[in-house]
């Protein structure tokens, strides 16, 4: 971890960044139990290994800014303050999740808070969060929209499209690419001729940085100073986050193309374990604060498994509900 | 009410013209809309009214700005995105069909897509095949969207007002071959048209003539042609493709006993097709004879002038079937 970004980390801080992660790395482990349960279904796509991409960079947001996420997004959703027993109901495909059990683990929504996907179209988020940007521009609002999208979404025809437009109309859009190195099986340098993702970025003017994305500190600090500079005006900013996904890349996925050893050597710089050691060993965090998080994320996980349990269906009656407006809102709305 | 003569085009100027003067929330984007002036002239004149801001020119991209717009209605505005022509608008089917005809639902209820996207259809101007396709019904084919073809004047300065109040997302289909077209606009202060029901174009008594968009006027004159022999055709232009508006239909068929479907789209697995299962479905009964179709000839729309016509509906091909329904 790097002295500079020490610094200006205060104790609450810390409990925060580590409570998110541990918050999230015990809701993905209950997620996957929970799949094996069968009470989630269809794909699942853990985010464990890569925390401290969601929680540091969330850190640097403020409620009215915008978030638009992929489909690996439990714990930007969790990360966000959405809150922990909607995204499990939303898993168990409950009425009472996120978006009504309509989307699954790849779609949560959440408009309180701005959250605005959960997209199962690698790079299909991308232009949204360009038109979010746009919108907050041209109704001079000082607002940001983050939007997260792995290292395959680069080859997406819409990554290109959506630097452009962002760059070329100034947008106030923090892009923030995960790169875990690999789109689904597939490794970087077999997809990408050039496989740095900043250097794409680089080519359409947009202003960015290599981002530790194993290191909460490092991308929180990455994170205010682009968010900073974007509130100032100056435009798009980009950070390209070098990260791991501990799982396979979903639940059917039998891993075939990844070395036991490279994941072993990327879990001994796992974000949870390296925080917990460096905020020990700097006295900024007891080990009984760590065990405190872990009994709290276990509490809140409890309420979140109880939610959904005990969460209706929808009624099938209600199936066609929500394609379009209802008449009486449209009119409301006029 | 005094009514004033004007062309299609200049129709859909005002209708944009108005609406960006009604609401800061509007703004139209799309390629070439602001100093070129829109490909098909609709938007000439408005950059040096309402500025760059508002008349947003947008680099070859359609996935990326029709996205944008979604985004942008997500974010509070109310976007025009015009898309040059419908074969480019299966560059951004991603975004009209994974995200604004999704996130309603997908989000439980939560987001509404406030869009409204114009693009230019079908044949007629000897374009060739990868500007001249009709590929409306790809689009009335999804849940979550709305589809309508405006083939009149009236409906051209009248359905995006309506369009632009609706909380959905709106496509719009403009026949690039009315934009010259004239005819009566009435004078009145409340322009807005409904964008869910079809309309009887022509009322008659022997047999309906369904059809929509640029194919209107052929159907019209294919009915005026078989007046003059005694036939008295009911013409329906549909106007909404999503919604499709059945009880226009079935009530003419009650009244007819007789229908020809007239589409610009290829006859399989179309638009005429879905009309004709409707029919089956809901008017068995008080038909007289079978559903015929005339729509285009399954090839890619060719280059020369005669080629294209054979390759569509024309009104001797329309009246051809009316006979052979009618067996007269």
């Amino acid at each position: 971890m790097s002295a500079d970004n020490q610094v200006s980390l205060s104790r609450a801080e810390a409990m925060a960044l580590l409570g998110q992660m541990i918050l999230i790395r015990r809701f993905e482990e209950k997620c996957a139990e929970l799949y094996s349960a069968q009470k989630i279904r269809g794909f699942l796509h853990l985010y464990i290994g890569e925390e401290a991409n969601a929680v540091g960079v969330m850190r640097a947001l403020s409620p009215d800014d915008a978030v638009v996420a992929t489909y690996r997004e439990h714990g930007h959703a969790l990360a966000r303050g959405l809150p922990p027993g909607e995204v499990m109901a939303e898993m168990y495909g409950k009425a009472g999740g996120s978006s009504r059990g309509r989307g699954g683990s790849m779609h949560i929504f959440d408009k309180k808070h701005r959250f605005y996907g959960g997209n199962a179209i690698v790079g299909g988020g991308l232009p949204l969060a360009v038109g979010l940007a746009l919108a907050d521009k041209m109704q001079k609002l000082n607002r940001v929209t983050c939007c997260f999208f792995g290292e395959g979404a680069a080859a997406e025809g819409e990554f290109h499209e959506s630097m452009n437009l962002a760059a070329l109309w100034q947008l106030p859009v923090l892009f923030v690419c995960e790169n875990n190195g690999y789109a689904m099986g597939t490794g970087l340098s077999r997809s990408e001729s050039e496989t740095s993702i900043l250097q794409h970025a680089k080519s359409y003017r947009i202003t960015g940085q290599d981002v530790d994305g194993m290191d909460v500190v490092a991308v929180r600090a990455a994170a205010l100073s682009a968010v900073g500079a974007i509130r100032n005006g100056e435009g798009p900013r980009f950070l390209e986050n070098k990260t791991y996904r501990f799982r396979p890349h979903s639940m059917f996925d039998p891993d075939l193309y990844r070395q036991k050893r490279e994941i072993a050597l990327w879990k001994t710089r796992g974000p949870v374990l390296q925080f917990s050691k460096w905020a020990i060993e700097t006295q900024l965090l007891s080990q009984s604060d760590i065990d405190g998080l872990e009994e709290e994320a276990a509490r809140t996980i409890d309420e979140a498994v109880r939610y959904a349990e005990e969460s209706p269906w929808e009624p099938e009656e209600d199936l066609e509900r929500d394609v379009y407006t209802p008449r009486k809102v449209e009119e409301t709305a006029r | 009410m005094t009514a004033r003569t004007i062309t299609y085009r200049d129709a859909v100027h005002e209708a944009l013209r108005e609406a960006l003067r009604g609401d800061e929330r509007v703004f139209l984007m799309g390629e070439d809309v602001g100093y070129y002036g829109g490909a098909y002239a609709c938007s000439k004149g408005l950059i040096q009214e309402f500025g760059e801001e508002r008349i947003r020119d947008a680099p070859l991209s359609e996935s990326g700005f029709v996205g944008a717009g979604i985004g942008a209605a997500l974010g509070g505005m109310r976007p025009i995105v015009e898309i040059m022509t419908v074969n480019f608008s299966l560059l951004a089917l991603d975004q009209i069909v994974n995200n604004a005809a999704t996130l309603r639902h997908m989000s439980g209820g939560q987001l509404s897509v406030p869009l409204v996207i114009r693009m230019a259809t079908g044949a007629g101007r000897q374009l060739a095949a990868q500007h001249s396709h009709s590929l409306e019904c790809w689009f009335a084919h999804v849940p979550g969207i709305k589809v309508v073809a405006p083939a009149t004047i009236e409906d051209a300065r009248g359905m995006l007002r309506t369009a632009l109040a609706d909380p959905d997302p709106v496509i719009i289909f403009e026949h690039a071959t009315l934009y010259n077209e004239q005819g009566e606009l009435p004078e009145t202060d409340d322009y807005a048209m409904d964008i869910e029901s079809a309309r009887i174009s022509r009322s008659g008594g022997d047999i309906t003539l369904i059809t929509y968009g640029g194919s209107l006027q052929k159907t019209m004159a294919a009915a005026e042609g078989l007046a003059k022999d005694g036939i008295d055709c009911e013409v329906i232009d549909l106007r909404s493709l999503r919604p499709i508006d059945d009880a226009t239909i079935m009530a003419s068929l009650a009244k007819t006993h007789r229908a020809v479907i007239v589409d610009e789209g290829w006859r399989s697995v179309g638009l005429a097709a879905e009309i004709s299962a409707r029919i089956s479905e809901q008017a068995f009964f008080d038909l007289d004879g079978p559903v015929a179709r005339v729509c285009s000839v399954e090839v890619p729309i060719p280059y020369p002038r005669h080629l294209e016509t054979a390759a569509t509906p024309q009104p001797d091909k329309i009246a051809a079937a009316a006979r052979e329904v009618l067996r007269r």
